[in-house]
This record gives C-alpha cells, structure tokens and sequence, in this order.
C-alpha cells in the first residue's frame, strides 16, 4: 500500500500527515500527530469514546478514514480548553465529579459541546438521548448529565 | 489498497467498474469501516462518494426529494421541509445508531448494506421510494424494496453505485409513521420494523396506504394485504384487525436472541396498527 498525503486543518491549525488508504482518522489523531486525547474503546463505532467534529458534524473518528480528512476541518479534545484555562464544560465535570477512569470523558465532552451548539437549552431527556452512544462503565451517567445541564444554564448566562 | 474521491458520478463509476478486484463504495462509512477492521471485507478500491455535490444534496424535485446517496441521516434531521413531508422517513434516520452514528449514515448506505433489520428501509419502501443507481451502462431507478436481494446481498451489479433515493410527492392529507420495537429504549437493532404511508380524502377516509415490514424476513416485505385492509377506512378497530392480521401473516422471521418467531409476527401486527394511527393523525393534521 502506498501511503496517500493528507491537507486538513486539526483545532484550527493546518495539518499534514501521511496515512495507509484504511487507516482511521482515530489511528491518524493518535498515533501519527500525537493527539491521544481521543481514545479508543471499541473501534467500531458503538461507545463514542474516539468522539471528534468533521466540518463540525460530530463523528466517531474510528469510523473515518484519515483520507477523508482531506480539507476538512477536524475539531478534537485538545481544541477544547483555551490554554490554561478550561472550557465550561470541562470546568463542570470536574465540579461535579462526573468521570471516574477517564477513558470516555474526552468523548463525551466533544459530544456534549456538539450538543450545546446546537441545542444550548437542552431537555434532561434530549442531553441522555444525544449522548445515547457515548458508554461510560465508571459514573452511571447521572454526574455525566449533571454537568451537562449546569454547563448549558451557565453557558446561556442564566 | 488504493483510495479514491472522485468529484464526479462518471469518475466514481469508472473507478468501481475499472477496478479488477473488489471495489467499495464508501458513503458514511459505518459499516465499510467495520467490516475493514474485522476484515470482513479486504477491497482493492475504496471510493470515497462525498466529493460528488450531488451525493451529498438534498434537493425537492418535480414536488418530491431527491436524496443524495452519501447524505447523512444528521443533514435530513436538519430540513424542515424533509421533515414535514416524510417525518416517518425522518424518525427512521433518526433511529440509526447513536448521534455520532447520524452524522455519518445514509438511507442509501443502510439499504445496500441490506441488513433485514435496517430501521430506514421500511419506512423508505412504504414511501414508495426508489434508488437511482448509476454504473457503465447509465442509469436506472428501481424501487427500494428491490435493492436488497438477500441478507447483506444487493442487486446492484458490477461498478454500480445508489447515487440518490428519491421521494415522490405528495398528495394532500398525506404522512407516513416508523415505529420499531427494541427491548430499551435507544441503540439497538430492531426486532420488528413497521413503515406505513396513508394518504386520505377530505372526509378521513384512507384513499391509498402501502405498509412495510422489517426484521421479520430475508428482506423487507411489502404488506399489499395489509395496505389493502385499511384503504376505504377510517381506520376503525375492523380494519385495524385486519391489517395486524395480514402483518402477521406475512411474516417469514427467524428466532434469534433479539426474538423469537412467535414474538415478531406478533408484534408486526402491533406496530402496524400503531404505526397506521400515527400516520392517519398525521396525515389528517391532528399531530405534526
């Protein structure tokens, strides 16, 4: 296989990498420009874990070529935080102890701020069902949606 | 392995046709890319669709819509005019996996996947829908139900790819309705699938009906009983009867951990009933 050169903007910042015509855009982020911050917990699309924005849609990034990213705009975790300074979501998970082990809280972040665009007065039932496929095995969820909510009241300035 | 991304139609059809070995089409890519880890399938070719506008559009055409093959199930949620028209084919998408799953996935994805339980295929056949599939030869529409051809089997031949699924228009006092059942509440794999399309006359009589079923058979069945049970109703208990009767019957399903036999034929019947009522309410303005 020969290797296929890929333009794409990562966070904002232009990006170029090489890639294998099957490898994964999760494969890419991780272990070819050392974004780690987005996991991996089943490859294949079932726990939201590897949970990233291609031209803002959000997307789990294992079922994504790297080749697809071509000219694309790809927002991951690492985008998140300004800085130091942490992103109100971000802020509200810790505040509410709403992650244990880590490994899906990168994920459900990306989500959560997907969410939030486009939805910034969510139902409780609307943020359980958006985040439907992102699993978490450590926090039985209510923390999760906890944040989420608190987050969404301070984001709208209420 | 190559990977390609045409920006035409003809080049993605020249690339699949061309290729001596095993070429796939990539749209959303939820299945393909599955498949890829498990090694289920190893392709010579992958050919990205959603550099083609056209693959990527939603367009209203000649009174209906014409969806391209590559849209994603996120896009459809996101058009009002869509959603107004066909909200039974809308909360189909929007039963395909998880939102992240959504932002990917595409009617024309689930239906050349032909899993006999896709939630979008029902719901697509009793709209009477059909796939325009473009190859070597040109271009052909068929009607969805006879895409699948078997499980994860699909008639579409050599170099041939599901370039957009169209719509028809509506009369109207006309709606359609999906239901599936699961035994939770959010991801998961339908059981049984039921679509059904009503259209009525000034007075809330069914003037013209098509029921669909899923999961309950190799592929999808279209219920010409069913539909004809409730044509020339107003969807009284009678009617209902008889096209959860004619659901049932013309389920050929399997038993598997999801469900048994006994279970999905009747619950076919169930749905159909159910979803008829949401269809009719629809259609007759009662609810959105």
């Amino acid at each position: 296989m020969s290797q296929l050169q890929i333009s794409t903007t990562v966070n904002g910042d232009p990006v170029e990498f090489l890639c294998e015509p099957d490898e994964s855009l999760m494969d890419v982020l991780r272990d070819r420009l050392g974004l780690t911050g987005t996991k991996e917990g089943c490859g294949s699309g079932d726990c939201g874990a590897c949970s990233v924005t291609v031209d803002g849609r959000l997307v789990c990034s294992c079922l994504v070529l790297g080749a697809e990213a071509q000219g694309r705009q790809i927002g991951t975790i690492e985008g998140m935080a300004k800085g130091e300074k942490l992103h109100v979501l971000q802020q509200k998970f810790l505040e509410h102890a709403a992650l244990q082990c880590g490994i899906c809280t990168p994920g459900i972040l990306v989500a959560a701020e997907a969410l939030l665009k486009e939805n910034p007065d969510p139902t409780e039932t609307e943020v359980r069902y958006w985040l439907a496929g992102n699993l978490c095995r450590c926090t039985g969820y209510d923390k999760i949606i906890r944040a989420v909510m608190d987050a969404a009241t301070e984001m709208r300035g209420a | 392995m190559r990977f390609e991304a045409p920006e035409t139609v003809e080049a993605a059809v020249s690339l699949m046709a061309g290729e001596p070995g095993n070429a796939q089409a990539l749209a959303g890519g939820t299945d393909l890319l599955v498949q890829l880890k498990t090694g289920r399938v190893s392709p010579d070719l992958i050919v990205d669709l959603k550099r083609i506008p056209s693959m990527v559009a939603i367009t209203q055409e000649d009174g209906g819509f014409r969806l391209g093959g590559a849209v994603p199930a996120a896009d459809m949620l996101e058009d009002d005019a869509l959603k107004a028209a066909w909200p039974g084919i809308c909360e189909a998408a929007h039963l395909v996996g998880s939102t992240q799953v959504m932002g990917r996935a595409s009617l024309a994805g689930n239906l050349c996947t032909s899993s006999p339980a896709a939630d979008t295929v029902p719901a697509m056949v009793a709209a009477s829908a059909t796939a325009r599939i473009v190859g070597p030869d040109g271009s052909r529409d068929l009607a969805v139900e006879d895409v699948p051809s078997g499980v994860q089997k699909n008639s579409l031949k050599k170099g041939e790819v599901v370039e957009s699924i169209y719509l028809p228009p509506r009369p109207a006092r006309s709606s359609d309705a999906y239901l599936r059942f699961i035994p939770r509440t959010e991801m998961d794999i339908a059981v049984v699938g039921c679509g059904v399309s009503i259209t009525l006359d000034e007075g809330g009589i069914v003037t013209d009906a098509k029921v669909a079923l899923g999961a309950v058979a190799i592929t999808v069945q279209v219920v010409e009983a069913g539909a004809k049970a409730i044509i020339g109703s107003k969807l009284e208990d009678a009617a209902l009867d008889a096209l959860a009767a004619a659901c049932s019957a013309a389920c050929k399903p399997i038993n598997d951990k999801r469900g048994t036999i006994e279970f999905r034929t009747d619950v076919a019947g169930v749905l159909a009933k159910r979803a008829a009522k949401i269809a009719y309410d629809r259609a007759a303005g009662v609810t959105a």
